[in-house]
């Protein structure tokens, strides 16, 4: 119930409301028009059939005419109010749940597969969006109809009334339980189903190591066992309304027949009207009716709050990364970085421990170390795509969390690991940071990046669409895209996170060179596993398991003769043996 | 991000084609049976629910207005019978109903799985894979509602209008047509309207398809729109896609909604000509009220299954617009296929021969032009070259991912279009540029490459590629749960679980697609030192662009614009003018320089 004073809660915007108000209202008279028909029916009855009153046949028979224009006009109002109100309200919730959702941090996405986030963002919000539209006004009207035509049979005759209404207990008793069993299916059924969103997902994202691997079979064994479980998860939903619903049907099918030998044996009696036996049978439809459609109503209700509670669910993860509410706004920045004694927890695990570095601007540091050791966590703190659990990064000498959010990221210019790029134009793709950029500039970027040459190659140049939708590149060229782009940022701090790792290493050599240039006054991080890629920085770390194992300069870690003369030596007997390191080479 | 880039073929409707819908109606084939029975029962139901008013009419006529109230109990038993029996028929309708329809939804789902499984790599390359799984979810789902309930629903409302039709007029001929005077105006109103609501509903899709284009790539892409700060900038086209959608969505509503209100004018006009006509014939003692009555409640339920059968063409419309999608990839054959007469590859020597092969993925761009080598088993040959030369189009034709367009490829001799696809890439290791993890653990990840693995032959995998000591170190060992609920990895430890994935797959040929580029130098070193033990006397080919690994090889290719221009060892091209000897040069100024 919480969740549908929260949906309601949301109609407080003022113009939500008048136009519920509006809607209900008549959505009201719509059912008012209803109630007259049978008494209408009644009067032609006792009076103009029984009575002989055949004058009124006509004023009557235009009474129902006109009712009945009126109620097609009301009808088609309210209900396009009733569509207009949800679908405002659906808009509302993904445009709140898509900006949400784009303010979480990385371990959001780390946590939840986007075959999951779809799921949500598709199949749930319809579900909302169906409940309102449909079936909470459906609903309405259905207690409307309920509860006036019992009104109606208590003015026509209070023992009719209260025949009828003795079913309404076991009826809402069964509905009760009904009520109860069906949540948890239904919320079954949509876990399966994002369950089912995700493997889809996966297999289509992998399958170039499926078919190398020839495991064709075993995913498809795979995706069958999630499909038969929701199979099977939409059958215990059937079973379980297929037994429900028949016996509320049954119920309130009882009623007609109470009525009928209560009223019958009134009118036999002589103490009721056959006219307002007659009349009392017409209000028994719009009786059953709503009784009948309860099942119906409850798996709709009941789908709807499954859905919503999973889209709430996601609204109130409020972002763990949060600014402060006087948040500076930097007018320049000079890029002074500084780690102090920071560390960083994941869960329990220790990711980073007690790393500290002072890095002022025009300055480059390099980061070494194995796989997993830590080193793109410690990029990740500059941004905050996370947060240091404890210790401070600064920049300019204050913490990274004082500043405001969108800042702080726009000075800096990131290379992830992993190059995502999107499906628009190569231009649009480097030029994503800035939208107004001219050509010019992503000319000048894409050509440090050494990316200008292979784009000009392509058939439709800078035009050219890539990402998933457009052409395949090659790890290297995506690479050498996602560079540009962060260099048109114009950052004071660049990031490179092993951003060069597909690219040919004349190539590389070159992307280095140039950008040494660019980056003369601004500050630099490069990851790198190649020594050449981080042997000029003004410093280099080398972190293991999370820690600072060695620092210093390229010379003074030689001479140390530990981990990084380690990694010198593997690549550089590359030359040993030959003759290659004599002169001409140096100078060619 | 532009908005028409999203839209490209997305929700085309055709008109309505019988061939498609038989073909559909295929699948609940295997639940005739059951359908039959089904229908049995709700045709049992929907008389017994029918005989209500016939029953009101005869207690009313022969026994209240008799004052014969006690000789009514028959009736009235009838009628607690009669709902007894509509809700039994009721309930074993819905579970066969419904158990059949999501049974025939299950089989397309995974029959259009199976099949997706075995289209080859150029289809992957032009569909994206968020179109590829909207149609295996969504477009599958959206004919749930057809099979479970339409179809049989819409042949029960098609009888239960002759029955109601048939009992009116059994009743009263005059009376029946004076109620169904109006029934005319809503065929005008289903007319005119028909073509409108057909369209809008069509863009209402389109623009929802749009929408949900546009919200896959956000969240595939939302690292990097965090850092570069475009979130407001996506927000605000989201709003216009969104906006889209509502607008769209309200334009069909309105004409949508016109029929309800048109339907219930229709019902009051019927309603005033039978009271009108049904009083004169009372009057002249030519109806009684029963019978009156009897038709007004009978005219009260005529009006539904005209409005479903109405809106049943408009789900049939959109069900086949999905339909048509989901068929399309059925109807997609496999580019590469095993020939009829394929044999099992037999274990593989490992001898690779490239004879006079060409390749082009379309018409315009060559991508190989005539290449020949011939590799000795066991030899260790590294493939050199610039980005976009063709060095994994070479090994993707070893593997028969693509076809030669000219010329072939041979093993051991044997033409690899002679051989079964699965015997040959069972024996082949590949390693490709991004290592791709599946949700599940470690273990199975590694498992991955053979099912049969022990968990100790499992963990001598890892060992021997230089993983365990990082899975070790995970929470849960080789039982942590990876790609999925916290458990991150570093690109380079994914590397390394597919290093050991391929490895435990025991392959003859290995192939490595520039696969320990996000490895640390320290660890290629060890994984170098137990690929020299593991790999030999197997056949591999090593695209990469560290010399360190390069220059192991037994021979190196040099690839230039689809052509091989260089060949030899390490010692030999390195003294050779040329392609190779520059990029020692520049990995050496690399090294010394800057």
């Amino acid at each position: 119930m919480d969740i549908l004073l929260r949906i309601l809660s949301t109609f407080a915007e003022k113009k939500q409301k008048v136009r519920l108000i509006v809607a209900i209202s008549l959505l009201f008279a719509a059912v008012s028009t209803r109630m007259v028909g049978p008494y209408l029916t009644k009067i032609l009855i006792d009076d103009v059939i029984g009575n002989r009153m055949y004058h009124l046949v006509f004023y009557i028979l235009s009474a129902i005419i006109v009712l009945s224009a009126i109620r097609g006009t009301l009808v088609f109002t309210r209900n396009y109010l009733f569509e207009y109100i949800s679908q405002t309200f659906i808009f509302n919730m993904r445009d709140d749940l898509y900006s949400h959702l784009h303010k979480l941090p990385f371990k959001f996405y780390d946590e939840h597969r986007i075959g999951e986030i779809m799921s949500r963002m598709t199949g749930d919000v319809e579900g909302v969006r169906n409940f309102l539209a449909g079936g909470a006004m459906s609903f309405m009207e259905n207690v409307l109809f309920f509860t006036g035509s019992i009104a109606m049979l208590f003015y026509l005759d209070a023992r009719l009334a209260l025949a009828v209404l003795t079913v309404s207990p076991l009826l809402g008793f069964i509905a009760f339980k009904f009520d109860k069993v069906i949540r948890p299916i239904f919320s079954d059924i949509r876990e399966q189903n994002a369950v089912l969103n995700t493997r889809t997902q996966e297999n289509i994202a992998g399958i170039r190591v499926v078919k190398s691997f020839t495991k064709e079979n075993h995913e498809k064994d795979l995706f069958d066992k999630e499909n038969i479980k929701q199979l099977e998860k939409h059958i215990t939903a059937t079973y379980t309304w297929s037994y429900f619903f028949p016996l509320m049907d049954f119920i309130s099918s009882l009623t007609p027949a109470i009525l009928l030998v209560t009223g019958g044996a009134l009118v036999v009696n002589g103490q009721m009207s056959l006219g307002t036996l007659v009349a009392s049978t017409g209000y028994i439809w719009m009786i059953t009716g709503p009784m009948r459609m309860l099942g119906f109503h409850i798996n709709m209700l009941e789908q709807a709050i499954t859905s919503t509670e999973k889209l709430f669910y996601y609204l109130d993860l409020g972002p763990s990364i949060k600014e402060k509410e006087n948040a500076l706004f930097p007018a320049d920045f000079a890029g002074h970085l500084k780690f102090e004694n920071v560390n960083l927890k994941y869960g329990d695990k220790e990711v980073l421990n007690n790393i500290s570095f002072d890095l002022p601007p025009g300055k480059k540091l390099a980061i070494m170390g194995a796989t997993g050791s830590g080193k793109t966590s410690i990029v990740n703190l500059i941004g905050r795509f996370y947060d240091c659990t404890t210790g401070k990064v600064t920049i300019d000498g204050l913490d990274v969390k004082d500043y405001k959010l969108k800042m702080l990221r726009k000075q800096l210019g990131y290379v992830a690991q992993e190059t995502f790029l999107f499906s628009d134009t190569i231009t649009e793709n480097i030029s994503f940071g800035n939208p107004d950029t001219a050509m010019d500039d992503v000319i000048t970027a894409s050509s440090i990046a050494q990316a200008h040459k292979f784009i000009t190659q392509m058939p439709a140049g800078y035009e050219t669409i890539v990402g998933e939708r457009g052409i395949g590149l090659s790890g290297g060229e995506k690479q050498r895209i996602a560079i540009a782009r962060a260099l048109l940022k114009k950052p004071q701090i660049l990031i490179l996170d092993d951003a060069t790792s597909s690219v040919d290493m004349e190539t590389e050599f070159l992307i280095q060179t140039s950008l040494a240039n660019v980056m003369k006054r601004k500050t630099t991080i490069v990851i790198a596993h190649r020594i050449s890629s981080v042997k000029d920085a003004d410093e280099i770390i080398v972190i293991d398991k999370g820690m600072i194992c060695e620092r210093g300069t390229h010379e003074s870690l030689i001479e140390r003769q530990g981990l990084y003369f380690r990694m010198y030596e593997d690549q550089y007997k590359d030359f040993d043996d030959y003759d290659i390191r004599k002169a001409e080479w140096q100078y060619a | 991000m532009l908005r028409n880039r999203l839209t490209d073929d997305e929700a085309i409707e055709r008109p309505f084609s019988s061939n498609q819908f038989f073909r559909l109606l295929n699948y609940l084939k295997p639940f005739r049976n059951e359908m039959l029975i089904a229908l049995l029962f709700m045709i049992t139901s929907s008389v017994a629910s029918l005989s209500g008013p016939y029953l009101i009419m005869l207690f009313i006529d022969d026994y209240i207005a008799k004052d014969n109230f006690a000789g009514s109990w028959w009736v009235l038993l009838f009628y607690i019978g009669a709902s007894i029996l509509s809700a039994v028929c009721l309930r074993y309708r819905v579970r066969i109903m419904d158990v059949a329809g999501r049974k025939a939804i299950a089989k397309l789902r995974q029959d259009l799985f199976d099949h997706i499984q075995g289209l080859s790599f150029s289809y992957f390359d032009s569909k994206p894979a968020g179109k590829i799984m909207v149609r295996v979810i969504n477009d599958v789902n959206s004919l749930n509602d057809l099979f479970t309930n339409g179809i049989v629903n819409v042949l029960i409302d098609v009888m239960t209008l002759f029955l109601i039709s048939f009992l009116m007029f059994s009743l009263h001929v005059q009376l029946s047509f004076a109620a169904m005077a109006a029934v005319p105006l809503i065929m005008l109103v289903i007319f005119l309207t028909k073509k409108y609501i057909r369209l809008r509903w069509q863009i209402v899709r389109r623009k929802i398809s749009n929408m949900n284009a546009y919200l896959h790539e956000s969240f595939a892409g939302v690292r990097t729109t965090q850092a570069f700060v475009r979130e407001n900038e996506n927000r605000q086209i989201f709003k216009e896609i969104n906006s889209d959608v509502k607008n769209s969505w309200m334009r069909a509503i309105k004409v949508n909604n016109v029929f309800w209100p048109s339907l219930d004018f229709a019902s009051s006009i019927g309603v005033v000509l039978v009271y009108f006509y049904g009083i004169r014939f009372m009057q002249a003692e030519m109806l009684t009220l029963g019978t009156l009555m009897a038709i007004l409640w009978y005219l009260g339920r005529f009006w539904e299954p005209l409005n479903n059968i109405s809106n049943f063409y408009n789900s049939i419309l959109v069900a086949m617009a999905s339909t048509e999608r989901i068929f399309e990839i059925l109807d997609t054959a496999p580019d590469i296929k095993d020939s009829p007469a394929a044999s099992l590859m037999p274990p593989i020597k490992g001898f690779v021969d490239f004879k006079n092969v060409s390749f082009s993925y379309d018409e315009h761009t060559k991508v190989l032009q005539n290449v020949n080598f011939a590799v000795k088993s066991g030899e260790i040959i590294a493939l050199v070259g610039p980005t976009g030369a063709g060095k994994t189009t070479i090994v993707n034709l070893i593997s028969r991912f693509y076809e030669t367009s000219d010329g072939y490829v041979a093993i051991d001799g044997i033409n690899i279009k002679d051989v079964t696809m699965s015997s040959l890439r069972g024996q082949m290791g590949i390693m490709m540029q991004d290592a791709f993890i599946f949700s599940g653990t470690v273990m199975d990840n590694i498992r991955y490459g053979n099912s049969d693995a022990t968990d100790e032959e499992v963990i001598e995998a890892a060992k021997a590629v230089n993983a365990h000591e990082f899975i070790i170190n995970m929470e849960k060992g080789y039982f942590t749960e990876v790609n999925e609920r916290g458990s991150r990895l570093s690109t380079g430890q994914k590397q390394l679980i597919s290093f050991a994935r391929t490895l435990l797959k025991n392959p003859r040929i290995l192939i490595l697609d520039e696969a320990t580029s996000s490895i640390d130098t320290h660890t290629e070193a060890l994984i170098q030192k137990a690929l020299e033990i593991l790999l030999k006397d197997r056949t591999s080919f090593v695209i990469a662009h560290r010399l360190s690994t390069i220059r192991k090889a037994d021979r190196i290719m040099v690839i230039e614009k689809g052509q091989i221009t260089q060949i030899g060892n390490h010692d030999e091209l390195i003294r050779t003018q040329g392609i190779y000897q520059d990029l020692c040069k520049a990995q050496y100024r690399f090294l010394k320089a800057v």
